[in-house]
């Protein structure tokens, strides 16, 4: 982080630079326009100041071509910048192929990170320069939102549903990690710090300190304690489907819509099992909600997502 | 414009009966059919919600100077910017133009004697009172942590504080607008004298009639959410409630499915008034009559269709965020509009700079960079990264204080002396005006930096580096405050020791400068008849030769500074 | 002109013709706002109903489609009531008017009696949202958690549309209660009649809010 005073962050991810472009073209639009009208106000006041009581201004109606050229130009540029707009926040949307995923959940007032390898952070979040990161987020209680304005990014955590954001770190450091929803008492304390390293460096973090279980390890044996084993068995003997490959394939539900499997759907079918069911099963399933927390839904949805790509390997 | 009964009751200069003395004591004001006299009586009471609000801006201020939260604890500083959320939009910015300005004016602007309601007219101060005094006993009971956004589900669920009682007084409140906005806009259809045709209203009019518009269809929907929050709070209904499959962005759905029309009810009458005041001080119709009335309905109507700029970062659809955004950008060109045809006004105008016209040059000027700013929180690709920062503090804080209230103290120094029948000081009038524009820049400009820098909203705590900007800040709020107390302590001199004003003090064309200052208890003792279009300045030197009337000291203005 | 000295007169009007339609246009006014509070409520069903279509099923299955019909046939008759209380006051005939609004009174009263059996069996059966919702009566081990939480969501909207409803229909009967009063007092004549007919608005755009909530609610899904 750079100690001098600026008038924007650090440009510490691919989103920056744009995102700054944008602001910055905003800016100049509005210094001209804003300027115009200032210069025009300033100039007819002291132009047309009034002079004497018995002054008549001369009967000015209106133009209708000025009134059609200031408002189609100021139009089509709105347009124009509304497409700018449109268009960077629909790259900053979608994820891009491959990303590193890190799971983080917001309570309140602290951020908890999971690296899928096994490391756990709170309210510290360690990415590698270079490459895209996707955070998949949950909350545990009320909104919050994940904010790192050197990035430029900003997803809101939601109870009961997953939100996802990505970004790629262009430079190493340490920044700001803001929570940017109000979320009660300590809102203003739950704030941490983004470490953005070297690959080989982040590789070395990963695998340091305390090895504990990784997020698959932790997934699989949830699966087992929790008896999900019983009907998902790894081949169709069991009473539910099998899990084998089943991430982000498309499937048909008995009510005939089709669905691909993302976490979102997963999540539901583990809280909400009757909601969605995989055609040619019956409506059995036991809900989960209220017995398991959302990082153990993480690991689970992590476990699960692993299945089958040993398999194909 | 008049005929020869208002010219002859117009050279009387009224300070015999009035309004005001025709009727003595508590019972008069507090059960008064008179629309000035409810205006009167909001004035009072919303200066009073101005002054529970600014005081807790100056403390949010005061703490925010140092980076610790070394003034007051979390929550105290969660209560104060709840506190002071609710009491200025709820109970200052939406009642301010339409309620005292418009109650005084309106009618007589188009040439009636009340409201078509009076009764309902009263009933709606009575319930800003309910309200805000639900409102306040919230505050004193403890206050209220949620932010004036009622967001779920820390709302429902989670806040420790009096948030049913505040929702119970916001709720309340919401008829005080509901009503209002019958009552306009029934009197505007129904009520308008002969003669006075839509298009030769003057256009604070029809900006008081777009706003009645929202104000009837917009606000029920925050009725029912609040109602539905205060359900879920009290009776644990759960509609809002993810433990139950309920969705926490529903209600930001509903809340801002008003909340956003609400911001164009506070904004629009202030357009009114700046009509008004420019055409008045450049002595010269306003350029593009029919475009900036178009103009104040497109805005209402737009405005319902924007409500999900406020929600771009909540992972709802990246298409339905599209379209929002898109309207949002098409909302601009109206208000475009206004501002540059307010502008071409002043072009070969007889331009005065008294008080009212310093409060609605600097609106011009203000409000273009709060406008202007709002569209860099449209543009989804930066909204992400401004979206709860200081930088959307900022935006708003341009619009509704450098843009509302500047409106409003402009129609407030340009009506006073026909509805007080005092003139207010205007050396007075010109420092407060000065300091306001001054310490407004101060407090907010920087806010655009802290917010780019990523300094969140809300926050009572904050980094060391943001401070500086913060200090700024604060320092800009001193120099504000100081000219608000100043303006308020010169109107209320004005009230008892102020030079008791003309008929007519600034020269002005309309209905309400042809009757005597302060107005009679009916407006008008015989039906005007209208002949000419609104800011018929150019026409007025014409008529006062043609007539051989007694008119000809009413028709001079009286330089009283 | 006789008008501008008819005792009905509010002296801020010119005459009665403009008296009248200003009365008129405010309460059309009002009952547009009053479209915006339910639209409120519908919206958040809509929602709702997409997302958890089976809960709704289920819940809509828990409620009384006689007595729900029963009200539906009761409230079309009050508005017919009702519209000719507002034609006996265009006639002037105030034994007539009055009857009228009497028994428009009574067949909202008959509605309001049916829907508190219904509120009070919903209560028997735990079916009441707030805290204690399925923590007794015949259906606590009926549904497992996520149903339960999605009806009660169902039952959420069914109350808070009903109750808001109910809360409309006894203001009216309120209203009517004045409005005999008035009656009595001879205040309504074939020149002056406004708060009648207003009424007769309110209290139609109440029985078409009901006309929506009834196959909304009670008709999800058949039987």
């Amino acid at each position: 982080m750079s100690s001098e005073f600026q008038l924007h962050p650090d440009l510490a991810s691919t989103f920056a630079l744009p995102v700054d472009a944008l602001y910055f073209l905003l800016i100049f639009l509005s210094v001209i326009i804003s300027g115009g009208i200032f210069i025009a106000i300033v100039v007819f006041c002291v132009k047309y100041r009034r002079r004497s009581e018995d002054e008549s201004p001369k009967e000015i109606h209106g133009s209708l071509p000025l009134e059609l050229a200031w408002s189609i130009i100021p139009m089509f540029m709105a347009i124009g910048v509304f497409a700018l707009g449109a268009d960077l926040y629909f790259r900053m949307y979608r994820s891009p192929a491959d990303p590193i995923e890190i799971y983080a959940v917001g309570k309140q007032w602290m951020w908890k990170i999971q690296h899928p390898e096994g490391k756990r952070e709170i309210n510290e979040l360690h990415v590698p320069i270079n490459q895209a990161v996707r955070l998949t987020l949950a909350s545990e209680d009320v909104i919050h939102s994940f904010f790192i304005p050197a990035f430029r990014v900003k997803r809101d955590v939601l109870p009961g549903r997953y939100t996802t954001m990505w970004f790629e770190a262009t430079q190493i450091g340490e920044f700001h990690l803001f929570c940017a929803e109000y979320c009660g008492t300590q809102h203003s304390t739950m704030i941490g710090k983004v470490f953005v390293m070297e690959e080989e460096d982040y590789q070395n973090w990963l695998v340091g300190g305390v090895s504990g279980e990784s997020m698959i390890e932790a997934g699989a044996r949830q699966f087992k304690q929790l008896g999900c084993a019983t009907c998902h068995k790894s081949d169709t003997s069991g009473r539910g489907p099998s899990l084998e490959g089943i991430f982000g394939r498309a499937e048909k539900m008995t009510s005939g819509e089709d669905i691909v499997a993302d976490e979102d759907y997963l999540r539901e079918s583990i809280l909400n099992p009757q909601a969605k069911v995989l055609n040619g099963f019956k409506p059995i399933m036991p809900t989960f909600q209220g017995q398991i927390s959302e990082e153990t839904l993480l690991q689970l949805i992590t476990y699960i997502k692993s299945l089958g790509e040993a398999a194909e390997e | 414009m008049s005929t020869a009964t208002i010219e002859q009751q117009a050279s009387t200069n009224g300070h015999g009966e009035n309004y005001l003395n025709v009727e003595h004591g508590i019972k008069s004001w507090l059960l008064t059919l008179d629309h000035k006299r409810i205006g009167i009586l909001y004035l009072v009471t919303i200066t009073v919600f101005f002054l529970i609000g600014g005081l807790a801006a100056s403390l949010i201020r005061l703490e925010l100077m140092t980076p610790q939260g070394d003034l007051v604890e979390a929550h105290t500083f969660n209560k104060l910017f709840t506190m002071h959320g609710v009491a200025m939009i709820f109970f200052f910015l939406i009642p301010s133009v339409p309620a005292v300005l418009g109650n005084m004016v309106l009618p007589i602007m188009i040439g009636a004697r009340d409201v078509a309601f009076p009764r309902l007219n009263l009933l709606s101060w009575y319930c800003l009172v309910a309200g805000g005094s639900l409102a306040t006993l919230a505050i004193i009971m403890g206050g209220v942590d949620t932010g004036w956004t009622f967001y779920t589900p820390y709302s429902s669920t989670y806040s420790n504080s009096y948030v049913t009682l505040a929702l119970a007084g916001v709720f309340i409140n919401g008829f005080s607008s509901i009503l209002t906005g019958v009552n306009f806009m029934t009197t505007v259809h129904k009520m308008r004298a002969p003669g006075m045709t839509w298009f030769r209203l003057p256009l604070f009019i029809w900006a008081q009639y777009a706003t009645s518009l929202i104000m009837i269809l917009g606000t029920p929907v925050v009725a029912i959410t609040l109602l539905l929050l205060a359900l879920e709070r009290t009776l644990h209904i759960g509609i809002f409630d993810p433990a139950l499959g309920g969705d926490p962005i529903l209600f930001q759905h509903l809340f801002w499915f008003y909340s956003h029309p609400a911001v164009y009810i506070m904004i629009v009458p202030g357009f009114g008034v700046i009509s008004e005041v420019i055409a008045c001080f450049s002595r010269k119709r306003i350029f593009g009559y029919s475009f900036v009335a178009f103009s104040s309905m497109a805005i209402a109507v737009l405005g319902f269709l924007v409500w999900g700029h406020h929600m771009f970062t909540t992972g709802q659809s990246v298409y339905a965020g599209m379209v929002f955004s898109f309207i949002t950008f098409l909302i601009a060109v109206p208000t475009a509009i206004k501002i540059f045809n307010w502008t071409a006004t002043l072009y070969k105008g007889s331009i005065s700079l008294e008080s009212p016209m310093l409060y609605a040059l600097g609106f011009i000027g203000l409000f273009t960079i709060g406008g202007l700013t709002g569209l860099f929180l449209s543009t989804m690709g930066t909204d992400i990264h401004m979206h709860d920062t200081y930088f959307v503090v900022a935006h708003f804080h341009y619009v509704m204080v450098g843009g509302m209230v500047m409106a409003f103290l402009s129609g407030l120094h340009f009506w006073w002396p026909k509805f007080i029948g005092r003139m207010y000081p205007e050396a007075m009038g010109k420092a407060s005006a000065s300091l306001i524009f001054v310490g407004f820049n101060l407090t907010f400009f920087p806010q655009f930096v802290l917010g780019y820098l990523g300094m969140p909203r809300r926050y009572h705590v904050y980094p060391d580096e943001f401070q500086i900007l913060h200090v700024m800040s604060t320092g800009g709020a001193t120099v504000l405050g100081l000219g608000y107390l100043i303006l308020i302590g010169s109107l209320l001199w004005s009230v008892f020791k102020g030079p008791r004003a003309p008929q007519n003090p600034w020269g002005a064309k309309g209905l309400e400068w042809e009757i005597q200052t302060p107005p009679t208890l009916h407006n008008f003792e015989t039906m005007p008849i209208v002949t000419e279009e609104a800011y018929a300045y150019d026409n007025r030197h014409q008529a006062a030769q043609e007539e051989e009337s007694t008119t000809a000291p009413a028709q001079q203005e009286e330089e009283v500074v | 002109m006789s008008d501008s000295h008819s005792p009905a007169l509010h002296h801020h009007f010119e005459d009665l013709g403009q008296q009248y339609e200003a009365s008129n246009m405010g309460m059309w006014a009002f009952i547009a706002q009053e479209i915006m509070f339910f639209g409120g409520l519908f919206g958040g069903y809509a929602v709702y109903r997409y997302q958890y279509f089976d809960a709704f099923v289920e819940g809509s299955h828990h409620l009384p489609i006689e007595w729900g019909a029963l009200n539906t046939v009761v409230l079309i008759g009050s508005s017919l009531t009702v519209a000719l209380a507002v034609r006996s006051a265009q006639q002037g005939k105030q034994m007539a008017i009055f009857n009228w609004i009497v028994a428009t009174m009574i067949l909202g009263a008959v509605f309001l009696g049916v829907k508190t059996i219904e509120y009070s069996h919903k209560f028997h059966d735990g079916l009441v949202p707030g805290s204690s919702f399925l923590t007794y009566g015949p259906y606590t081990t009926a549904y497992d958690a996520a149903m339960a939480g999605h009806l009660k969501i169902f039952f959420s909207f069914y109350f808070v549309m009903t109750g808001m409803h109910a809360l409309h229909m006894i203001i009216g009967i309120g209203i009517m209660v004045f409005l005999l009063v008035k009656i009595r007092r001879g205040a309504f004549s074939a020149e002056y009649y406004n708060p009648v007919e207003n009424f007769g608005l309110y209290w139609h755009f109440v029985d078409i809010v009901w006309i929506f909530l009834f196959p909304l609610l009670y008709l999800i899904g058949g039987r």
